[in-house]
């Protein structure tokens, strides 16, 4: 019951939103993974983001593609707690720590053990939208963990304008979406990092972009 | 199964012409074989094109035989789309973004008041109301840093990609008011849209073979004077031989149309090439392969389909 009605979720309504609302013009497609574990690493403006990406992937993965999602944010009161892990499928990563010995990447960890594809944002948080944040090391520490897992870095464009934090009305744009090279974690955290944003920013060069203000 | 019992609301001339389009894209896609014969890597853009042609082919039959309220259904989805790729490809303003909302709601208004051959809202909609209510959901937003860019561009994508676009759509109800004319609006629509596609690809040919004298460079560097009027011509050619066919139009009138629809389609396209250039941008979507987006199909119809439509207005009806 559970998974039907994710796969009703988003095989159609996501599907109608993502494909028919908006439009995506999807770059190197060929570089997705295939088959999990993985990480979707991509930069944040928008909750249609992780919808946009998971859309990409075949619905035949679907039981095992996450997006990684705030805990305080999302499991906030009952209802949207019962929609967010149920429905959409969330990993609850909780951002701050309760107690000194909490390891926050835990669920992160266990879900790739499982051998699922999770989509992450290392920015943290949505921000101004079609704005870049500061990408936080949360990403480089779980590539340290597992090294063995690809980590994809998407960079993505449009969908901060379609539905920008803080509206409820989607308003429909084409969305650029660019995959680059999966990264392998290489034994230095601050290293890895650099690498990951010097990936981003060669992906939003494939395109000319205008602000958005 | 015969054709009657598909209940057609065309007439028979539609499908005879559909017949010989895609007998004129069987040598095409034949010819295209022919030239990347023993190397596959030749031509792939071309061989693309031809394959795109075919689903458009494709989709624009279904879309216009069956039925006129799905044939109008599927213009409103064709606005739509060519007005969110411009709306995506030009700079907007973030204050504008709900004023954007709006300016996506006039698509289905519009195409309703064809639905209800309602010619005079029809005609007055989106230059009247629609772009004074714009300026008002605008203004009262109170961003005045570029008012009159933002303004100025979202006005003109509704007219072109909305008011213009929907023409086409008027032909399929235009007969009504006047059956002694003896037309049938799909046949009409077929006709426009068959020229100016038609007169895309002639001129294409014409400029690749015999083009020397650049025409526009500034704007088009590849378009030559040699494509433009050796296109135009054999368009005007092709418009005399099968305006008796879809059309009511005299033997004097279809040339005039051919020749209208011959330097209204370069006009069109080159407009959009403008803009395009303006923005700096190559093509304006990756949605049909080897074309490149809706715009870059559908460009020289922004201008072809109002024109078309009014010489009948004002001549036939």
């Amino acid at each position: 019951m559970g998974y039907l009605l994710r796969l009703f979720f988003y095989g159609v309504l996501v599907r109608l939103v993502v494909l028919f609302v908006l439009g995506l013009n999807v770059r190197h497609r060929e570089r997705l993974p295939k088959r999990g574990p993985a990480i979707l690493a991509a930069n944040h403006n928008s909750h249609l983001d992780a919808m946009a990406m998971i859309s990409l992937l075949p619905l035949r993965l679907l039981p095992k593609v996450r997006p990684v999602a705030a805990a305080d944010y999302f499991l906030r009161n009952k209802l949207l707690a019962w929609f967010a892990l149920n429905v959409v499928g969330i990993v609850p990563l909780n951002r701050q720590r309760t107690h000194d010995k909490e390891d926050l990447l835990a669920p992160i960890a266990a879900a790739l053990e499982r051998g699922e594809i999770l989509v992450f944002f290392p920015e943290g948080s949505r921000g101004e939208p079609e704005q870049l944040a500061e990408f936080k090391t949360g990403l480089a520490r779980i590539a340290e963990r597992r090294p063995d897992v690809p980590v994809v870095p998407v960079y993505t464009y449009g969908l901060g304008k379609a539905l920008p934090k803080g509206e409820w009305m989607i308003v429909p744009f084409f969305v650029d979406i660019f995959v680059g090279e999966p990264l392998h974690f290489d034994g230095d955290r601050i290293a890895y990092m650099e690498r990951y944003r010097h990936a981003m920013a060669q992906l939003a060069l494939e395109e000319k972009h205008a602000d958005w203000t | 199964m015969s054709l009657e019992s598909l209940h057609l609301w065309i007439p028979p001339s539609v499908l005879w012409t559909f017949g010989a389009i895609v007998a004129l894209l069987v040598v095409a896609t034949i010819v295209v074989a022919l030239m990347r014969r023993g190397d596959a890597g030749k031509h792939v853009e071309l061989a693309a094109r031809v394959n795109s042609w075919w689903v458009l082919v494709g989709v624009f039959a279904v879309a216009l035989l069956f039925r006129r309220g799905i044939a109008i259904g599927f213009f409103a989805l064709l606005s739509f789309l060519a007005l969110k790729e411009y709306l995506s490809l030009i700079p907007t303003r973030r204050a504008d973004r709900r004023v954007l909302f709006w300016a996506y709601l006039c698509v289905p208004i519009q195409y309703w008041w064809v639905w209800q051959q309602w010619y005079h809202m029809f005609l007055i909609f989106i230059p009247v109301w629609a772009f004074l209510f714009i300026a008002m959901r605008m203004v009262l937003r109170g961003e005045t840093k570029d008012f009159l860019r933002a303004a100025g561009t979202i006005h003109w994508g509704l007219m072109t990609m909305v008011f213009g676009l929907s023409h086409l759509a008027y032909l399929l109800v235009l007969p009504d008011g006047k059956p002694a004319v003896g037309a049938h609006g799909a046949a009409l629509l077929l006709f426009v849209v068959l020229l100016t596609e038609l007169n895309d690809v002639l001129q294409y040919i014409w400029g690749r073979t015999l083009g020397r004298r650049k025409v526009i460079e500034s704007v088009s560097p590849k378009k030559t004077v040699e494509g433009l009027v050796g296109g135009a011509l054999t368009t005007t050619l092709v418009a005399f031989l099968l305006a008796p066919v879809l059309t009511p139009l005299t033997h004097t009138d279809s040339i005039a149309v051919g020749l209208m629809i011959g330097f209204g389609g370069f006009l069109g396209d080159v407009t959009i090439s403008a803009v395009k250039r303006d923005i700096g941008v190559k093509d304006t979507g990756t949605m049909i392969p080897g074309h490149g987006g809706i715009l870059d199909r559908i460009d020289s119809l922004l201008f072809t389909a109002p024109l078309f439509f009014h010489f009948m207005a004002f001549f036939y009806f």
